[in-house]
């Protein structure tokens, strides 16, 4: 699974952070997600998506090597993980996330949610193991 | 079983703007169960803690803001935010919703709702962070426009905060000034946004990183898919979004019923340049939706005007309705220009639109002369509509008795003048023209706040059920202001039911989920209908001599046929109106002056209210 962003699909509700809390963490708060929904207003009037491309580059920098490849994304061993915060730093996406009720980064497992529960197919699956397969109407490219 | 609360912050915020002080205290616990939330938190706080003898602009005066137990969960639609005050228009109950990301972030913030008392010196940003409460200085926001100031709020306080902000018209107290949040989306009507005003509060800010406790995160979790399936699996998931509400406005020009040059008429003949096609093809660049939306209704639009150019939230359709037909404006474009206005200026684009189409219609009939206006006034004109809209604002002029809202103002003409004033209770008619929708021109008589359209749209039912006839309509628009209103307690958005017919069922299925409390539809209804004469209450006890009158609609609909159009020679005469206040009295266990009586609140558990009410009448 690889995920690809459309932002301008985007319409910036956000159901895409609180169903990726939900599932991983079991709790309702979208400052505990993987990925991050930003808005551009009042100008130029869009959003953007920002999810992790597996890059590694957390699991280059960890310096306990907490961080492995496994099953096709990157995981943080809680265990292992200090919370150094090096990783959080580095990540070129700036989309790892650290929160004061855990002691280790929010990281993205790939587990596809986000596509599935988007409402606007902004956010897919290049791999297509996961499909964004709504009925929706892409705004006019007028911007 | 523990004492925890689910779904529930367990905690209302009180700030005192005069002391700069805040507490909080326990969410009561009877009253998820009772009130449910949202709606229902701001009714019973507003009437147990707004003294009766405060105006609404003083600092006794309340300002409620609250979210229900399902905002900010995982279910389409969870991001509606109520804000209720004693209201500027009507000077009874008043409550105003809106959409964004601000519900879910004071749930996240752990509050259920907020109270704000007093009154600041100096204007103030109240910055809500968690647990941190700051009143911050706002002079150097004071007097900017709406998208001014929270976009330099945003850079002052960082991306992550959801501000909701008032403009230059709430500062200065007109009484239809809006709260605006997101750059776009607006508690509008009631005049909340000067009650904020009155309280020096320029902005609210709130950040929240708490998780909201569930009963069952797994069960949640797996509902809530089950729930945006099914919603991407209706018909018009793919159909209505597009549009959103601007897609209603020919249907409503095709049954008669759009408000045309200040309710004169029901059919604009110029309703094809400014309805939700036009929108799409002429001047939409992003959808634009709220907390968890599936179906965003918000079309974000840039167009020039004069060679400038302009980005604004809509034009929704109760914009498209109040500015575009009832003013005259026939160019999306224009009407865009108008809602972008009213939008920076604070104003409710529905109490606007019709205070500027009385103004026009005022001055056409002689009631205002060209001198006492400053300028010739036209409908159809786009300069003489931003013109009032800008007195209005500033309070200079004609605008400052226009600030005080039709029924005001039509005592200070006079002349006639009364007939003019397109109002309930004295806040101002909303999207449509009722006279031949009898189910719709009796919500707008009973509506809590005034002439709203939001607690019963029952122009459809008027329309499927044959609008010659008033049989069943009662029952219809009780019926009706006991379901809408369920959604504005739970604190989700009603829109998903309403336009794409999601079913009431989900509601009833992931209740349990996420606050643990078993209700059934039947439950939460019964709620609903304990709040409803609760407000009517609060209407007794704040205006004196409540009653009857006070839910009669603007003799317009009942003496004049509709002039032109689908609905041509129709209404709703005198007789009828009387008819349907009375069964719809009836039917509410309400005696003939419209007042709940004492047995009907000892049945909805408020015995407290009925001890109230009657006891102090011996």
């Amino acid at each position: 699974m690889k995920l690809v962003v459309h932002n301008e699909m985007c319409s910036g509700c956000r159901a895409c952070e609180v169903v990726c809390a939900l599932r991983n963490l079991g709790e309702v708060n979208p400052k505990k997600a993987a990925l991050r929904i930003t808005g551009q207003f009042p100008r130029p009037g869009r959003y953007s998506v920002t999810v992790c491309d597996q890059c590694g580059i957390c699991a280059e920098v960890c310096p306990v090597q907490a961080i492995s490849f496994t099953d096709g994304h990157y995981r943080i061993d809680e265990e292992l993980c200090t919370g150094c915060g090096l990783c959080v730093e580095e990540c070129p996406q700036g989309v790892m996330r650290v929160h004061r009720d855990r002691s280790a980064p929010i990281k993205c497992v790939l587990c596809g949610d986000c596509i599935r529960y988007c409402p606007r197919n902004a956010i897919t699956d290049a791999d297509e193991e996961v499909a964004a397969h709504k009925a929706v109407t892409a705004p006019p490219a007028r911007s | 079983m523990t004492n925890a609360l689910y779904g529930y912050a367990g905690k209302i915020l009180r700030l005192n703007l005069t002391e700069k002080t805040s507490h909080t205290t326990p969410l009561p616990s009877d009253w998820p169960d009772k009130y449910i939330g949202g709606r229902g938190f701001v009714a019973r706080l507003l009437y147990d803690e707004v003294p009766v003898n405060a105006e609404s602009f003083d600092p006794e005066n309340l300002v409620v803001m609250a979210a229900g137990p399902l905002s900010g969960t995982f279910l389409p639609g969870g991001g509606k935010v109520h804000f209720g005050a004693k209201s500027p228009a009507s000077g009874g109950y008043a409550d105003s919703n809106m959409g964004g990301h601000l519900a879910p972030e004071i749930k996240y913030a752990g509050y259920d709702a907020v109270v704000f008392d007093g009154a600041a010196d100096r204007p103030v940003t109240v910055v809500i962070d968690d647990d941190r409460v700051e009143f911050r200085d706002a002079s150097k926001h004071w007097g900017k426009g709406c998208f001014q100031a929270e976009e330099d709020l945003k850079k002052e306080l960082g991306d992550d905060f959801q501000i909701a902000v008032v403009g230059p018209a709430a500062e200065r107290l007109v009484r239809f000034a809006c709260i605006q949040h997101d750059f776009g989306r607006q508690a509008g009507r009631t005049g909340v946004g000067a009650v904020l005003g009155s309280k020096k509060i320029k902005a609210i800010a709130v950040r929240g990183t708490k998780s909201i406790p569930m009963a069952d995160p797994a069960g949640a979790l797996a509902k809530g898919r089950e729930m945006y399936d099914a919603a991407f699996a209706k018909p018009g998931f793919a159909d209505w979004t597009p549009q959103g509400t601007a897609g209603v406005t020919d249907w409503v020009n095709e049954v008669g019923s759009f408000p045309t040059r200040n309710f004169k008429s029901g059919f604009f003949e110029s309703h094809k340049n400014i309805n939700g096609q036009a929108l799409r093809d002429r001047i939409l660049i992003t959808d634009k939706g709220c907390f968890g939306c599936p179906i965003p209704c918000g079309k974000y639009s840039k167009f020039t005007h004069d060679g400038k150019e302009y980005v604004v939230e809509g034009p929704e359709y109760e914009t498209i309705a109040m500015i575009g037909g009832n003013c005259a404006i026939g160019q999306i474009e224009d009407v865009a220009y108008l809602n972008w206005i009213c939008d920076d200026l604070g104003l409710d684009t529905i109490s606007g639109g019709n205070v500027a189409a009385f103004a026009i219609e005022c001055f056409l009939n002689g009631v205002i002369t060209e001198e006492e206006v400053g300028r010739k006034l036209a409908f159809g004109d786009v300069e003489s509509v931003e013109y009032l809209l800008r007195k209005m604002a500033a309070r200079e002029g004609i605008g400052a008795v226009l600030a005080e809202g039709v029924r005001h103002a039509a005592s200070v003409f006079g002349k006639g003048s009364e007939k003019y004033a397109i109002h309930v209770k004295g806040l101002e008619f909303s999207g449509y023209e009722p006279r031949y929708a009898p189910a719709m021109l009796l919500s707008y008589m009973t509506a809590d706040i005034g002439a709203h359209h939001n607690r019963s749209w029952a122009i459809t039912h008027d329309v499927a059920s044959g609008r010659d006839s008033i049989e069943g309509k009662a029952k219809k628009v009780i019926e009706l202001q006991h379901t809408r209103p369920v959604f504005d307690a739970l604190g989700v958005c009603r829109l998903q039911w309403v336009e794409i017919g999601f079913e009431l069922r989900w509601y009833e299925e992931v209740f349990p989920l996420v606050t643990g409390m078993k209700k059934d539809w039947n439950g939460l209804l019964r709620c609903s209908e304990r709040i409803w004469n609760l407000t009517r209450a609060f209407n007794m006890k704040h205006i004196k001599g409540f009653g009857r009158a006070y839910d009669m609609p603007p003799a317009r609909f009942y003496e004049e046929p509709m002039p032109e159009g689908p609905a041509k020679g129709k209404f709703t005469t005198r007789e009828n109106v009387e008819k349907l206040l009375d069964e719809y009295y009836e039917l509410r266990g309400w005696d003939r002056e419209g007042h709940p009586t004492e047995a009907k609140l000892r049945e909805l558990d408020l015995g407290d209210v009925a001890a109230d009410l009657y006891d102090a009448k011996g």
